[in-house]
C-alpha cells in the first residue's frame, strides 16, 4: 500500500503568486493513497530537502511527489533527497507548477485548478512506480574532440594533461581555425599566431592527443561511456609518414589557385599546406585543380619529391573507435553579406571586404606581407570606413543576435588602421558599442583617442565614384545624413554557425537552437553540457564569443569530461524497457523497431501446463543499450514489454486522474 | 450539461509532450513568460513513440475535449528514429478517430522543438480555440 507525501513548493513567488499553494496542498490530501500534503517556501533548499526527509520518517511515507519547477531542473535533487531519506529514488514524480502552470498563466484561480489537475495527474502516477535499481556500464577512457580551432585544442590538451587519451579530429588540412588567420587580438594586441601555433604545435606533440587532419565525422552510435565513432580521412594523395614536410613539391607545382587561407586574396600551388605553420606541417594536394589528378598530365611534385611520398592513387579512410565522451567544437563561419546586402553592393565592389579580409591584409603572414592596400589597385587606402553589425542585431537581413566580438574587434582594426596610417581617416558607423570585458572598455577608449570617428547609425548605400566608395548613412545623434567618401569600407560581418554544423548536430544525436547554434542542456546551470549525456560543447559552435570565453568554455567542457572519464564504469538509466517473458509471444516485431539494436530473442526454458520442458524465444531487452524511449512498448501486440518509470498503467492512471 | 453551464464550460485537452523537445519547449515558453489558455494539461513522456493510440482512446473515452501530441521534429528525434513512429501512428489515427465519430480536430500530432517556445505557444492556443469552437466532447458521456 502507497503512502503518498506531496510537496508543494512556493519557489518564493515563482509559483506562489499565481498558484495558491495552501489550496493546492489541502486539495491533495484528499487524493487517493495522500497520507501527508503541505506546501513550502522553497522545497529544493537544504531545510525544504530536510523537511521531505523528516516526513518520510514521521509519516511512513514510501512515495514522494514533489510540485515545483521543471523535472528538467531539479528531478535529480529530489531523486537524491529520496535515497538520503531512506526511499529508492524511483519512487518518485514531479510536478511542473513553474514552467508550465505558474509563468504561463495569470489568472490565479484557473492556475491553481490546473495545479491540482497536474499534481493529481503525477499523485496517480506515484501510486503505480516501483523501485528501480541501476545497473553500470563500463566508461572507454578515451575522449573525442571535433573541431581544432582554439577551443577544440583547448579542451583538447587540458583532458590529455589529465592523463586521459584524446582523439581531435578537424576537417581541414591544418588544426587551428581561424584564430591563426586573426593578426592580433584585443585588448592586448598580442600576436595571434604567436598564441596559437605554439597550441598547435603543443597539440601534435602530446603523448595523449593523435590528431586527425582532414578527417570528419561520419557516423556516431552508442551513448555516454560507449560512443561508436566512424572517422572519414579525406584523401591527401600525400603519404604523410614518408613525407618530411620539405615543401620542395610546393614550389615546384606549376599551378596556382586562389588561397582559401588568405581568402582568396593570395595564390598557392595545388599541393600545399594552407599556411607555413600548418600542423601537420606536411602538404595534402588540391584533388579538384591537380592537373595530374584532373588531366592525367603533370606529375612534377612526385618527380622532385625525395622520399617518394607523392601518391596520386590514394583514397579516403575510414577508421573506427569507441569514445566515454564527446567535445563539440566546431566554431563558426561568416555571414554571408553578399547575398543579402544590395545597398553594399553584393560583394561587387572589390574595395568593401569583411573583417576577416582585413585580418589577413594587416597581418605580416597575409598576402599582402602586412602592408594595408587596397584589393582594387593595391594602393594604400586613406580613409577607411568600417560598418558594424552587418548581419548582425539585424532579423531583416541577418540574424536577431549580436555577434559579441565584432565590436571589440572593429575597435582594434581601426586603432591597427590608424597605427599604419598615421595621416590615415578611420569612420566607425555603429548601434552601439558594447564592450563588457576586462580591458575592453579602456581600449576602445583608446582607439577613440587614436582618433577614429565614431557615427552613430546605419549605412544606406555605398556605391563606387571614381576610384572612391561613397558611403552614404545616418548620424543619429545629430540626426542628420553623412556622406563620406573613403578608400576602403570594411564590414564586420555577423558569426554564424560553422557549415554542416547541423548536420553533425543530428549524427551525434541532439538539436541546434533556431540559429542553428548548438543548444547548451540549461542556459544556466549547464552551459557547456548538452541534451545528450556525455556530449560537451566549447566554443563558438554554442553561439558567437570572442577568444577568452572560448577558452574558458573549452576549459569547462574538458573539466566535465575529465569528471566522466575518471569512473571505470557508470551507473545506467534504470527506466529502460522490460519484457514479461510469460506473456512474451517471441514474434520479435519489436526488434526492428529499437533504434539501439537493445532487444534480442534469447531462448528460455520452462515447464508448460502439462509438466513438459519446453524451449521458447522470448525477447530480451540489453539494459546497457536501451535508452528507455518506449517504441516498442507501443509495437508489442501481447503488451508484453513495458518501459519502467513510464508504464502503460503509469500513463493510463494519469490520464483517467484527470476526469475523475 | 445544461445551457448555463455550456457557457461556463472550458475544455480539458490533454497534451503528451516528448521530454527533449516538446516538453522542453513548452518550460521555455514558461521560462519567456508567454501566456497560453489554462486548458492545457501536459504529460511527459520520454518520445512521442511511446504514445500508445490506445491511450489516446482512453483519453477520449473519460472525457477529453482534445487531445495533442507533440515531439520533435522528424529527423531530429532524440532517439534517432522514434518520430517516424509517430508520424505514421497518428496520421492513421486522424482517420480512426473521425470513423469513430470524433471530430479530428480535436486530436493533434505537432512537431515541437525545444527552442519553439512560441510554436508551443501557439500550437496549444489554437488547439484550444479549435476545441472551443466545436463545443463540448459529448461521445461516450464525456465532459460531464
Amino acid at each position: 500500500m502507497k503512502r503518498i507525501g506531496v510537496f508543494i513548493c512556493h519557489c518564493g513567488s515563482n509559483i506562489a503568486a499565481t498558484v495558491d499553494c495552501a489550496k493546492v496542498a489541502e486539495a491533495a490530501q484528499a487524493f487517493p493513497g495522500v497520507s501527508f500534503s503541505s506546501d513550502y517556501k522553497y522545497m529544493c533548499s537544504e531545510p525544504g530537502q530536510e523537511f521531505i526527509k523528516d516526513s518520510i520518517k514521521k509519516y511512513d511515507l514510501n512515495a514522494i511527489v514533489v510540485a515545483s519547477c521543471t523535472p528538467r531542473m531539479h528531478e535529480h535533487t529530489f531523486r537524491k533527497t529520496l535515497a538520503n531519506g531512506g526511499l529508492n529514488p524511483y519512487m518518485f514524480e514531479m510536478t511542473n507548477l513553474r514552467e508550465q502552470c505558474s509563468w504561463v498563466h495569470s489568472d490565479i484561480e484557473k492556475a491553481t485548478a490546473k495545479a491540482i489537475d497536474l499534481v493529481r495527474m503525477s499523485v496517480a502516477k506515484v501510486a503505480k512506480n516501483e523501485e528501480l535499481f541501476s545497473s553500470t556500464i563500463p566508461m572507454h577512457k578515451k575522449a573525442l574532440v571535433i573541431g581544432a580551432g582554439i577551443a577544440g585544442m583547448q579542451a583538447a590538451l587540458d583532458i590529455a594533461d589529465a592523463g586521459h587519451k584524446v582523439v581531435l579530429v578537424d576537417r581541414e588540412p591544418t588544426i587551428g581555425g581561424k584564430m591563426p588567420m586573426l593578426d592580433k587580438t584585443f585588448p592586448t594586441m598580442d600576436c595571434s599566431a604567436c598564441i596559437s601555433t605554439p597550441k598547435m604545435v603543443e597539440v601534435a606533440q602530446h603523448p595523449n592527443i593523435e590528431l586527425m587532419a582532414y578527417s570528419e565525422v561520419v557516423e556516431i552510435n552508442g551513448f555516454i561511456g560507449n560512443f561508436d565513432v566512424t572517422i572519414k580521412t579525406k584523401a591527401k594523395y600525400v603519404d604523410h609518414a614518408k613525407c618530411t614536410g620539405c615543401g620542395l613539391c610546393e614550389t615546384k607545382c606549376p599551378k596556382k589557385v586562389p588561397n582559401e587561407y588568405d581568402l582568396g586574396m593570395g595564390l598557392r600551388s595545388c599541393i600545399y599546406k594552407p599556411f607555413a605553420q600548418a600542423v601537420p606541417n606536411k602538404p595534402v594536394i588540391d584533388a579538384q585543380n591537380c592537373r595530374k589528378l584532373v588531366e592525367g598530365k603533370c606529375g612534377v611534385c612526385a618527380k622532385v619529391c625525395p622520399t617518394g611520398a607523392i601518391k596520386y592513387d590514394d583514397t579516403e579512410s575510414f577508421t573506427t573507435d569507441t569514445f566515454g565522451a564527446i567535445v563539440m567544437a566546431t566554431g563558426y563561419d561568416l555571414f554571408k553579406w553578399e547575398d543579402v546586402y544590395g545597398e553594399y553592393g553584393y560583394g561587387k565592389y572589390p574595395d568593401v571586404v569583411t573583417g576577416l579580409h582585413f585580418e589577413r591584409m594587416v597581418n605580416a603572414s597575409g598576402p599582402t606581407g602586412g602592408k594595408l592596400k587596397r584589393p582594387s589597385d593595391g594602393t594604400t587606402p586613406k580613409t577607411v570606413v568600417f560598418i558594424k553589425c552587418v548581419g548582425s542585431r539585424d532579423s531583416a537581413k541577418g540574424k536577431s543576435y549580436c555577434s559579441r566580438a565584432c565590436c571589440m574587434y572593429t575597435a582594434k582594426h581601426a586603432h591597427q588602421f590608424l597605427d599604419k596610417t598615421p595621416d590615415g581617416n578611420a569612420y566607425v558607423f555603429y548601434m552601439d558599442v558594447r564592450t563588457p570585458g576586462k580591458g575592453y572598455d579602456e581600449f576602445y577608449e583608446s582607439t577613440l583617442r587614436d582618433g577614429a570617428v565614431y557615427l552613430r547609425g546605419r549605412v544606406s548605400k555605398i556605391y563606387q565614384e571614381g576610384g572612391k566608395l561613397i558611403i552614404k548613412g545616418e548620424d543619429s545623434l545629430i540626426g542628420k545624413q553623412v556622406e563620406v567618401t573613403a578608400d576602403m569600407v570594411v564590414l564586420a560581418t555577423a558569426m554564424v554557425p560553422s557549415a554542416g554544423s547541423r548536420q553533425l548536430a543530428q549524427t551525434v544525436g541532439f538539436l541546434p537552437d533556431l540559429n542553428g547554434w548548438y543548444q547548451e542542456a540549461h542556459p544556466k546551470l549547464r552551459p557547456v553540457e548538452t541534451p545528450t549525456a556525455g556530449v560537451f560543447l566549447a566554443g563558438a559552435c554554442q553561439g558567437p564569443k570572442d577568444i577568452p570565453d572560448s577558452v574558458a568554455q573549452a576549459g569547462a567542457a574538458a573539466a566535465k569530461v575529465c569528471g566522466l572519464l575518471s569512473k571505470s564504469q557508470l551507473e545506467t538509466n534504470p527506466m529502460t524497457a522490460k519484457t514479461n517473458t510469460a506473456i512474451c509471444s517471441g514474434c520479435g516485431t519489436c526488434i526492428p523497431v529499437c533504434p539501439y539494436k537493445a532487444i534480442q530473442l534469447e531462448s528460455i526454458t520452462e515447464r508448460d501446463h502439462h509438466g513438459h520442458r519446453i524451449t521458447r524465444n522470448v525477447a530480451s531487452v540489453n539494459n546497457g543499450l536501451c535508452q528507455g524511449c518506449g517504441a516498442c512498448t507501443v509495437i508489442c501486440r501481447p503488451g508484453a514489454i513495458d518501459l519502467q518509470g513510464f508504464k502503460n498503467d503509469q500513463i493510463l492512471e494519469e490520464v483517467d486522474s484527470l476526469w475523475m | 450539461m445544461d445551457v448555463i453551464e455550456e457557457q461556463q464550460w472550458e475544455p480539458k485537452i490533454l497534451a503528451f509532450c516528448c521530454n527533449w523537445c516538446a516538453y522542453s519547449g513548452a518550460d521555455l515558453a514558461g521560462l519567456n513568460r508567454m501566456k497560453y489558455p489554462e486548458n492545457i494539461r501536459i504529460l511527459r513522456v520520454p518520445c512521442s513513440a511511446r504514445v500508445n493510440p490506445q491511450f489516446i482512446l482512453r483519453a477520449f473515452q473519460k472525457g477529453a475535449d482534445g487531445v495533442l501530441v507533440a515531439g520533435c521534429h522528424p529527423g531530429d528525434c532524440h532517439y534517432a528514429t522514434g518520430n517516424y513512429y509517430t508520424r505514421r501512428r497518428f496520421q492513421v489515427m486522424k482517420r480512426l478517430l473521425e470513423y469513430s465519430g470524433i471530430d479530428p480536430r480535436r486530436f493533434q500530432a505537432k512537431w515541437v522543438s525545444g527552442a519553439e517556445a512560441d510554436k508551443f505557444r501557439a500550437t496549444v492556443t489554437k488547439l484550444c480555440e479549435d476545441v472551443k469552437a466545436i463545443g463540448p466532447s459529448r461521445k461516450l458521456g464525456g465532459s460531464k
